[in-house]
């Protein structure tokens, strides 16, 4: 007897397909914020199955902070290529030496949440009315309250008290001007998930991955690599580990696990039974208990 | 292609007050089935020291923003996941007091199950109705009546069983097809995911063990072919110079190439070509896929379409009637104009009558209250600017509902489930 029944990659993918079919359907000036991890690759990779055998109807967007891996910039670039789509990159330098944000001094500094004034910045510029983003609900507590059509007031503010009800799979994108929308297509997506969806889809993702040898330092309970773009405390002690990245942000909030993992099957297998969370590597979300929370509302990704 | 043994996806909701056990069953399932991580752990354990609470309160792993840390309150639905060796699970958690009837109406839109929490001191309260009509409202297949806090009653089987009694007396007014009821201790872990050793007297399953097995593959209508047109794909590039194609999901039916189908509203007919998905040819395709439909004929089709099959038709029309949640505080009131959004279909429609308003907690029809206000319920007649292609709730939750829009404020501001 066959039944008619989904299994939860596929369901997941057909879920995730609709929602992106939708932003090309209701929205004017889409983007999709991609930044190099495997969630905007995985994202990306869905939007061009959803709008096959033609182009991808939106472009893509990067927020540099300029502190990237190498690694990253470099696959971010090939990727690209291979979706024959454009990408714009607005770079947080440019904010900084505009005078609209102030750059952290001192040991650890990091550009992260200064991305928001560069993200809003273009978002107006453009005239977006909505930016996809790789956000999934179970990252973190924050995120476990979005929406899949997240509204964003005039100041690209995320106010968690009144968002829109979201029923069945019915997208209200009515908005004033100046509104605008962040739309996460891989928001019932978790960790596991996406890793056996780039398993059995043979997605391509950044060497970061997968496990290798690399310069390190420990701050915090946390391995991070050494690199320019990073002040070190005074009494630090550098070594080289067999690490990879669990999630990619850039490289002064990055944190590496120690790991052996060189295929998708060890990954699964090493994130079965470790005991943190994938974002438990970021120095980002551990600045205080409610950080991304604070940044969200801000207007962060 | 259809598979018998699928690792699949059950969404559940979850309903009952703060007081009822919620977060703590929430907490329990995930800590039980090993979802948590030393670093959740370690946070909720100082989130517990600080607010002066010794050990590790469970109930906090559901806390998500500031305030609901710092108000001891949960705003909004939050989603949780949590996968065992037989399912992955999604549970909506929807705050129990605040705007409660909009949240729960929201989270339970898209689930097979909702777990109803009673508390087995109370017994039946004006609220487990309030969930249980909400539930068959919204058509959740599938009921589970957790009757908690069994260790503070001594885990009596007479309570236990006048409450399922007292249950079955009122649900019989409900239209509800599955119902469990299962006696459980979430601080204690009874009957959660593993089995209670307190209560001998009960042979049914752990709450686990029926969430990893309940029958789910007959929830969705596979009987009724109905695809709504979401997006038309045409590449007009040198490689596919003529691809015409409709993007959608399937929302009712199975679809196989060489089928012949009708669009709506047009009426004109033709075969399927072909069924895609990204690059790959699907010999058929169903419920819930998204997929691109290619047609034989060159016909005028665009989003908000509906492609059907000729021997099986929609209803269509432009006087509906529905039952409505509100979720505006600016009542809905007769004469008043919004936009209606139906799968891909967008409309303007008036607000023609409020025939009544449903007493959630007594299940009485008030006919003296000419407006629908915030969380309220009722039956209304509207007409909408064109027809609409649907079938009725109780037979498709896909192509029976619809939102309302405010047009002014752009904001959504109520649910309707057609008739």
């Amino acid at each position: 007897m066959f039944s008619y029944n989904l299994d939860h990659l596929r369901e997941l993918e057909a879920e995730s397909i609709f929602v992106l079919r939708e932003v090309a359907s209701q929205f004017e000036r889409p983007v999709l914020l991609f930044s190099g991890g495997k969630d905007s690759i995985v994202t990306s990779y869905l939007a061009r199955k959803a709008f096959y055998p033609a182009a991808i109807p939106f472009q893509f967007m990067h927020i540099d902070t300029g502190h990237n891996f190498p690694e990253t910039l470099e696959f971010r670039d090939a990727w690209i290529k291979k979706m024959g789509v454009d990408l714009i990159v607005r770079n947080v330098q440019d904010s900084i030496d505009q005078g609209k944000v102030a750059e952290e001094k001192g040991p650890y500094a990091s550009r992260n949440s200064l991305q928001t004034i560069t993200l809003l910045d273009a978002l107006q510029e453009l005239k977006i009315d909505a930016a996809i983003g790789g956000a999934r609900r179970d990252e973190e507590k924050s995120r476990a309250k979005e929406r899949f059509f997240s509204h964003r007031d005039e100041f690209g503010q995320w106010e968690p008290r009144r968002q829109r009800p979201e029923l069945w799979s019915i997208f209200n994108a009515h908005h004033l001007p100046g509104e605008h929308f962040r739309v996460f297509p891989l928001s019932n997506w978790t960790e596991e998930d996406i890793w056996q969806y780039i398993r059995k889809e043979n997605i391509e993702v950044p060497a970061l991955y997968f496990s290798h040898e690399r310069e390190v330092f420990e701050h915090q309970h946390n391995l991070y690599a050494v690199s320019d773009y990073i002040r070190l405390g005074a009494d630090v002690t550098r070594s080289r580990k067999l690490v990879r990245f669990r999630t990619i942000g850039d490289m002064t909030c990055t944190g590496a696990i120690e790991s052996v993992a060189m295929n998708i099957d060890d990954i699964l297998l090493e994130n079965a039974v470790s005991r943190f969370t994938e974002r438990g590597t970021r120095i980002d979300d551990q600045r205080s208990e409610t950080s991304l929370e604070d940044r969200k509302r801000s207007g962060y990704f | 292609m259809p598979n018998t043994t699928a690792y699949n996806i059950l969404r559940l909701t979850t309903c009952g007050n703060v007081d009822d056990g919620k977060s703590t069953l929430i907490g329990r399932m995930l800590l039980d089935t090993k979802s948590i991580m030393e670093d959740q752990l370690e946070a909720i354990r100082s989130a517990s020291e600080r607010r002066g609470i010794p050990g590790v309160d469970l109930s906090l792993i559901t806390d998500g923003l500031k305030a609901e840390r710092e108000q001891g309150i949960t705003i909004d639905v939050a989603y949780r996941y949590f996968s065992t060796a037989k399912r992955k699970f999604i549970i909506s958690d929807t705050p129990g007091h605040i705007q409660y009837t909009r949240n729960m109406v929201t989270g339970a839109s898209n689930s097979n199950l909702a777990v109803i929490l009673v508390d087995a001191r109370r017994g039946i309260q004006e609220q487990t109705c309030r969930h249980a009509f909400i539930a068959s409202l919204l058509r959740i297949p599938h009921l589970v009546l957790c009757i908690n806090k069994m260790d503070l009653v001594g885990y009596d089987e007479k309570i236990y069983q006048s409450i399922v009694d007292d249950f079955k007396d009122f649900s019989s007014r409900l239209e509800v097809q599955d119902v469990q009821f299962i006696p459980v201790s979430a601080l204690i872990g009874d009957n959660v995911v593993h089995r209670s050793e307190n209560m001998p007297w009960y042979q049914g399953t752990t709450l686990m063990y029926h969430l990893e097995n309940v029958h789910i593959n007959s929830d969705l209508n596979q009987i009724d072919c109905r695809f709504p047109v979401q997006h038309v794909i045409r590449p007009r590039s040198t490689s596919f110079p003529d691809y015409r194609g409709y993007a959608g999901r399937i929302s009712g039916g199975v679809f196989r190439p060489g089928d012949s189908v009708m669009v709506l509203p047009s009426g004109f007919t033709s075969r399927i070509k072909s069924i895609g998905l990204g690059e790959q040819a699907l010999m058929e395709a169903f419920s819930p896929m998204s997929v691109t439909l290619c047609l034989e004929d060159d016909l005028d089709v665009s989003r908000g379409n509906m492609i059907v099959r000729e021997n099986n038709l929609p209803t269509s029309g432009q006087d509906i009637d529905l039952m409505v949640c509100w979720f505006n505080q600016r009542a809905l009131q007769p004469e008043t104009r919004y936009i209606i959004q139906h799968t891909t279909h967008e409309v303007r429609c008036q607000v023609k009558e409020i025939r009544y308003k449903m007493d959630i907690n007594t299940l009485r029809r008030v006919t003296d209250d000419p407006n629908l206000g915030m969380n309220d319920i009722g039956r209304v007649r509207i007409r909408t600017t064109q027809p609409l292609h649907y079938d009725s709730y109780r037979r498709n939750r896909i192509t029976g509902s619809v939102i309302f829009v405010d047009e002014n404020s752009c904001e959504t501001v109520g649910a309707g489930m057609i008739i």
